[in-house]
């Protein structure tokens, strides 16, 4: 249901894209029989000259049950969207598949940075890409990302992959994801952050393993790398254009 | 009880301004409340506007920039939740109702309630200035989540941060006055022969809410406390950097904030149970389970707080648990509701302007509960959380709460408050007119968040699966909504205005209602009743059997 609005690009987006499903098909149908409820008795008793009104207290039998039934029936519902609802939760945030490979995420007034390993796949090397605002990595590989803020709170958030975690200042928060589609798509910042907030805009970009391999090549040579990163300053001169006007 | 002299002359700043009955008092918080609200619907208006039209100037405001737009966000969610939805659910009506409806002459406490309404005006004084100052007034979102809102290198608004947080603080003391003197009244000052259950469920609704908010704002104080030395004396209470903790304040801050959604909601269903059982002459079904339900709601509130906290950086186990909470509040709710639609079943429906209120409060409150699940649910809400669809949810609880309900509450009272009568068929096309836009906005936003637009973003531009044309038909769509909803409004204002000096005189019960309020003349004169009220039954003995009235009123003799 959720693809119809925003494309899925990661293991995890079905599975929270079936949750929503699941979860709009039984309260929808719990939301459809109470408005009718409401709507025919409000018709079925509106006023009618020499009809009067019942009394009812709400503790005959007969007539509680049908609001006890009822009742029963949407606590079983409430189970059956919890139960998969926390294995969703669970997958996602409590467990952790085999990781391939590990990127820094850095949250800042106002951009993401990124810290990548280079041509070596070790962190912390001098050989290490950094990018500003965007973020390459290869479709079909599981990514552990270690989110820090360095002034306030922000909110590393990818729609397609239905990815979204708070980045706190002054700890490291891990999480995964596994992008499984070619493209494109948007980096938001999901919390509040200063009044540059709408522009904490980054791209993440999903490559084949032969892109991905020329752009590491690309990315770690200086030279080249040079002539095409523009992002910090841009991001910076829009931010100060914005701030001015 | 009352402290004034009943026949002394008094001079109009005594009367209306320095006094202690508590009608005068009802109808300051009223007044003050509404005109909050018509800054809060302003502040809707610019960032609706940014919003459709990006860039461009704001009629009657101008261009908006980041900055203000942050301010205008923050604003307008805090006056709505705490200078309108709170001084006119709680205050104006809690004053109002309670010592009529439960057959005394004025508060327990009648000078605190008067001290009450004087911190919540220089609240609203002290709000309202932070405007003026420099840097503006505060754009961190009402939430105030530090470090943002804890350094005015960060959020750009350093005074108005600070007076926002002793706004608020000042805001706070008012309502633990006001919900001081509700609770003792309401035990105390009870007529002869009301029991437990002979009380109107507003008032038990008022009283609960009260209730929660002084079991739940404690922390609140003790974190506004610690930001404001954060802010100000540059203390490190959030600053990780010196051995603080920025989600400290996410926890208190929540711990309040989740039960003051319940705070606003008990009033309003506290309400709409009076109206649906006037109107459609009908005695509340099942009036015991629907007290026991608020009571297991008022307690699971208070367990839920981290739900709102889930991709915040807490312990992800934990969110296992806040995610059962808040399905398990559900229960109560939902049977709450059940029994709303069940207590129409067998009436004889009069649809007056106030029971169309009552009727759409419950049609729409559902829609905003069961959107509810999917963000209760934590695995949606990884999603979910901080879009559009959050704020579409909580609007279509928090518009039934504090407009419907209002809506629906003032033009019941009305005659009782003002002697007059309003026009019902400017009542119904306030109605109409009010109720349908306002699905007009929050349908399209649900849409909007479910396709992942962010909260609190003056600017799609830079979001490429944002800036798609079909969303940007959306916002445009809902905020076409909210100007038709806003135009309404004048409906209602000039009716509410018109009719107080040319309305229809109202008699002392024009709705033939139970309760002690419409025993006395419209208004009340001062001290209520001319003789206090002895109670022989229950405020819902509509159409009983073996009677000829198909009301019986709670203090007439058998």
């Amino acid at each position: 249901m959720l693809e119809r609005y925003l494309t899925g690009a990661s293991t995890y987006a079905h599975s929270i894209d079936h949750l929503f499903l699941l979860i709009a098909a039984l309260v929808g149908f719990w939301l459809i029989v109470a408005e009718i409820a409401l709507f025919w008795l409000s018709f079925k008793f509106r006023r009618k000259q020499g009809r009067p009104t019942q009394y009812v207290t709400g503790e005959e039998k007969h007539l509680a049950r049908w609001v006890t039934i009822p009742h029963l029936l949407v606590i079983v519902c409430d189970i059956v969207i919890l139960v998969p609802a926390l294995i969703v939760w669970f997958n996602i945030k409590q467990t952790n598949p085999p990781i391939e490979q590990t990127v820094r995420v850095f949250g800042q007034q106002w951009a993401w940075s990124f810290q990548q390993p280079g041509p070596d796949g070790i962190l912390d090397t001098a050989d290490d890409i950094r990018t500003v605002g965007e973020l390459h990595v290869t479709v079909n590989t599981t990514y552990r990302f270690e989110l820090r803020s360095r002034d306030v709170v922000h909110s590393f958030a990818v729609p397609s992959f239905r990815l979204k975690q708070d980045a706190l200042p002054g700890r490291t928060i891990s999480g995964w994801f596994r992008p499984n589609r070619v493209g494109t798509y948007d980096i938001q910042c999901t919390q509040i952050c200063g009044i540059g907030h709408a522009l904490m805009a980054g791209r993440v970009i999903v490559e084949t393993p032969q892109e991905h391999a020329a752009w590491l090549i690309r990315a770690s040579n200086p030279a080249l790398a040079e002539r095409e990163s523009p992002p910090a300053s841009a991001t910076g001169a829009s931010i100060v254009a914005e701030v001015r006007r | 009880m009352s402290t004034q002299v009943p026949h002394a002359e008094q001079g109009i700043f005594q009367k209306y301004f320095w006094s202690t009955d508590h009608k005068i008092i009802a109808m300051q918080y009223l007044f003050t409340g509404m005109a909050m609200g018509l800054i809060g619907g302003y502040l809707a208006y610019v960032f609706r506007m940014q919003l459709a039209f990006p860039g461009h100037s704001v009629p009657g405001f101008g261009i908006v920039t980041p900055g203000e737009y942050n301010t205008v966000v923050t604003m307008h969610g805090s006056i709505m939740i705490f200078w309108v939805a709170m001084p006119v659910l709680i205050a104006a009506f809690g004053n109002f109702l309670i010592p009529l409806m439960i057959g005394c002459d004025d508060m327990a406490f009648p000078r605190i309630n008067r001290l009450s309404y004087q911190i919540f005006l220089l609240s609203a004084v002290v709000l309202v200035a932070s405007f003026l100052v420099k840097g503006g007034a505060f754009g961190g979102a009402w939430t105030s989540y530090p470090p943002l809102s804890a350094s005015g290198a960060y959020n750009l608004t350093p005074l108005g941060a600070s007076l926002w947080l002793v706004a608020v603080a000042l805001e706070f003391v008012a309502f633990l006055l006001g919900g001081v003197n509700f609770i003792v009244t309401a035990m105390n000052s009870r007529a002869p022969g009301m029991t437990m259950y002979d009380i109107p469920m507003v008032v038990w609704m008022i009283v609960l809410a009260s209730i929660m908010f002084m079991a739940s704002v404690g922390p609140l104080i003790a974190g506004a406390v610690m930001l404001l030395f954060d802010q100000t004396l540059k203390t490190g209470f959030y600053d990780p950097a010196r051995g603080g903790d920025p989600l400290l304040w996410q926890h208190l801050f929540w711990f309040f904030g989740h039960p003051e959604v319940y705070v606003v909601l008990l009033p309003a269903i506290g309400i709409v149970a009076e109206l649906l059982t006037v109107f459609a002459r009908k005695k509340l079904f099942g009036y015991k389970t629907i007290l026991y339900t608020t009571w297991a709601t008022v307690i699971i509130s208070f367990l839920v707080w981290a739900h709102h906290q889930f991709v915040a950086g807490i312990d992800p186990r934990m969110a296992n648990i806040f995610s059962v909470t808040t399905l398990l509040v559900s229960v109560p709710i939902t049977e709450m509701v059940f029994l709303y639609i069940a207590t129409l079943y067998g009436g004889s429906i009069r649809f007056h302007t106030p029971m169309l209120w009552a009727v759409a409060f419950v049609a729409e409150f559902m829609i905003g509960g069961v959107t509810g699940i999917f963000l209760g649910a934590s695995g949606t809400d990884i999603y979910l959380h901080d879009t559009y669809f959050v704020i579409a949810h909580f609007h279509y609880t928090f518009v039934p709460i504090a407009i419907f309900s209002v809506f629906g509450g003032l033009t019941y009272w009305y005659p009782k408050m003002f002697g007059r009568m309003l026009n019902d068929t400017l009542g119904k096309v306030h109605f109409w007119g009010t109720a349908i836009p306002f699905n007009l906005i929050f349908i399209p936003l649900f849409i909007t968040g479910a396709a992942g637009d962010q909260r609190r973003t003056y600017n799609y531009a830079l979001f490429a699966e944002q800036s798609r044309p079909v969303l940007q038909h959306l916002r445009m769509f809902a905020t076409f909504g909210l100007l038709v909803m806003l135009l309404f409004q004048l409906v209602f204002l000039f009716n509410f205005f018109w009719s107080l000096r040319h309305g229809r005189r109202a008699e002392a019960n024009p709705w033939m209602a139970n309760t002690l309020e419409w025993t006395v003349p419209s208004p009340p004169p001062h001290g209520n009743f001319a003789k206090l009220p002895t109670v022989y039954r229950g405020p819902y003995e509509y159409g009983v059997p073996g009677r000829i009235d198909d009301y019986w009123p709670q203090d007439v003799p058998n």
